[in-house]
């Protein structure tokens, strides 16, 4: 187990853990915001074939993933529309905005199968990213330092600015946020958009990052990852860097474990890990827990103004 | 004018009664429907782009006779069930449903349907109106073994599988037999993912065993996810189902492709005179179904002499993978000396020969 080895190891992870990271920090500002939406497959869907679509047209990766953070915000104000201006449930639009998003990247991803685009790597200079011990920090993609800075972002602004307040008291007591005169469903509008914009640009990695190339489907469910992955954190964006890794680790456990020579467990134990131990980890930590649920008070209810 | 009286009212109705009959006759010539069930998209470029190749290739063959329709993206679960039965409420009377994972739906939708022919790939399971059809990739596997066997400078060579099914399990057991042939101390790192078709488990999985010291990893999924890790990391691998060169030029070795259209077409041709019969049919390199793509450049003359002499051996039936003696991951002997496996054994394998390390 040389060094190189461990390097090589973390390197898979990190990679696997990025899209459900970024993607689990847009909705935990959604969520924050009082809004559950259950559509995050969708939008990254839609978010990967825009991205894959607009890389391979323009030749230009930063070009892609900005099409592909507005793709997906684009597909979450519809949500946004519905549930909002509309009032409709966000449960039942969220699983509709998931599988218009699936159908909908299918349709028009059928012209660009069989493509492949250059794949979006590292903006460091060429010796670093291949260094044996240096690529561990300066071998990855862009948009892996830009889910670890978002992480950050996103966890400074909800606790030290001000807007992050207004956003979290919106998500606490809408009532109370509104005859004080913020804007609540202006405020949920663009925690929707952000939410969408993040989920597509990690659908962007999917098509443009891991494997350069665009296939049906090709998030396989991470969507819903990201969406428990929210909850598993209770809404904190360190836990939620936390838990995004912990993912990754027993995901990346998986391959290793059916690879070596004492894969005495059937394999669909080790591909059953990951859940298994969420769910282990969520029943520990609500044993520990008892000053009540850490989810928003207005998650999932509609803002009614009665005024 | 025809006087109304009862004779001519009794001849009048004799005649409109026949009138159904003349058009019975008619409807003889209407086109056979063929309908197909796909496991994932067609756009894969592997395992249901071969399916949906040769469903064509079926049609271009038989034209107006034959009406085809299908159905991607089918899930292995009960929920393949009212799929199978709305192809054939809608009047397909040949069935192809192209994964193993629809056995027992398949079987469970032909009880209900006793005048439709079904035919299950890669299955073992058959009725009287249900049969089964597969294609010796274990034959292709032993090429690639060969050649893998041969290219790899650290004697260990990766295998990403999906399920443990039989024909992944002979495909596994092939490859490594003909790699140790031809190269004794290589080793066979093998890692199932639980997925026909999910690139991104693909990529980690190819990238935990180039990790872990392959240099030439084959895989047994449908996408091309595995050969995009092996070109960026600078090893090689192969196509599965496919020739999927366009996706990594320089590590694509070769690929096996599955070439379904000469078996759809007489299957279908069966149907249409009449002398379909149940049974299990196997083509391999003899009948065409299995194909070898064309070896990249990098391929030294050695090694592809090498593939070209196994590949003869199995067309003219002097080679066989799968003679013993041959043992299991424990040691034990699976295989006399000499002995060869025959269909039954092959389509139940589950166990995994000396040389495999994994799960």
């Amino acid at each position: 187990m040389t060094l190189d080895f461990f390097i090589s190891a973390f390197i898979t992870v990190i990679g696997i853990s990025t899209p459900i990271l970024l993607a689990a920090t847009g909705e935990l500002v959604v969520e924050k915001s009082g809004v559950l939406n259950l559509g995050v497959e969708g939008m990254m869907l839609i978010g990967a074939v825009t991205g894959f679509a607009v890389t391979f047209t323009t030749f230009n990766p930063w070009l892609g993933v900005f099409a592909a953070a507005a793709a997906g915000a684009a597909a979450s104000l519809v949500f946004g529309l519905l549930v909002l201006t509309f009032g409709a449930n966000q449960v039942a639009t969220g699983l509709a905005l998931a599988i218009f998003g699936i159908g909908l990247s299918t349709l028009i991803g059928n012209s660009f199968v069989g493509i492949i685009v250059p794949e979006f790597s590292s903006i460091f200079p060429d010796g670093l990213v291949r260094d044996p011990i240096m690529r561990i920090i300066f071998g990855h993609s862009p948009m892996v330092y830009f889910a670890l800075f978002m992480v950050f972002a996103v966890s400074w602004f909800l606790k030290r600015t001000r807007a992050g307040l207004v956003l979290r008291a919106v998500g606490e007591n809408d009532h109370s946020a509104h005859s004080i005169g913020y804007s609540v469903i202006g405020i949920r509008y663009a925690a929707i958009a952000f939410g969408g914009a993040m989920a597509g640009i990690a659908g962007s990695y999917f098509s443009m990052v891991i494997t350069p190339m665009w296939a049906q489907q090709m998030t396989a469910g991470r969507g819903w990852i990201a969406l428990a992955l929210v909850v598993f954190a209770g809404w904190k964006p360190s836990r939620l860097l936390g838990g995004a890794y912990f993912f990754g680790i027993l995901m990346t456990l998986e391959f290793y474990a059916k690879a070596s020579k004492n894969a005495i467990l059937p394999s669909q134990f080790w591909a059953a890990m990951p859940y298994l131990m969420a769910i282990i980890v969520l029943a520990v930590i609500s044993a520990r827990e008892r000053t009540g649920s850490e989810a928003p008070a207005c998650l999932g209810k509609p803002f009614m103004p009665t005024d | 004018m025809m006087t109304i009286n009862r004779r001519n009212l009794i001849k009048a109705s004799a005649a409109a009664l026949a009138m159904p009959m003349i058009g019975g006759r008619a409807m003889a010539a209407d086109p056979l429907k063929v309908g197909f069930i796909y496991l994932g998209p067609i756009g894969d470029f592997g395992w249901t782009w071969a399916h949906e190749k040769g469903r064509k290739a079926m049609v271009d063959a038989l034209g107006g006779a034959v009406e085809a329709s299908y159905v991607e993206n089918v899930a292995e679960d009960a929920s393949a069930v009212p799929i199978i039965r709305d192809l054939a409420q809608q009047g397909n009377k040949l069935i192809f449903t192209s994964s193993f994972g629809y056995m027992d739906q398949t079987l469970q939708v032909a009880k209900d349907f006793p005048d439709v022919k079904f035919e299950h790939c890669t299955g073992f399971k058959r009725a009287d109106n249900v049969a089964t059809y597969n294609s010796r990739f274990y034959q292709g596997r032993s090429v690639l073994g060969t050649i893998a066997g041969l290219t790899t400078k650290t004697n260990t060579i990766g295998y990403l599988g999906s399920f443990k099914v039989p024909e992944v399990v002979m495909g596994i057991n092939s490859f490594t037999l003909a790699a140790q042939a031809v190269n004794p101390n290589v080793k066979v790192k093998m890692v199932m993912i639980d997925s026909w078709f999910d690139p991104a488990k693909e990529a980690a999985a190819a990238e935990t065993l180039a990790n872990l010291g392959c240099d030439v990893i084959t895989a047994h999924t449908d996408s091309a996810a595995c050969l995009q890790v092996c070109e960026k990391k600078g090893i090689f691998g192969f196509g599965q189902g496919a020739d999927m060169s366009r996706f990594a030029p320089k590590a694509h070795l070769t690929a096996i492709e599955d070439i379904w259209g000469p078996y759809y077409t007489s299957r279908a041709k069966a149907v249409l005179d009449g002398s379909w019969k149940s049974g299990d049919t196997w083509w391999g390199f003899k009948e065409g179904s299995v194909v070898i793509s064309p070896y990249n450049a990098s391929v030294s003359k050695e090694i592809a002499a090498a593939a070209d002499k196994i590949q003869a051996g199995w067309k003219d039936g002097s080679y066989d993978v799968f003679t013993g003696p041959i043992a299991d991951q424990s040691g034990a002997e699976k295989i006399a000396k000499g002995a060869k496996l025959d269909d039954g054994a092959l389509a139940g394998m589950d166990w995994f020969v000396k040389g495999v390390e994994g799960a």
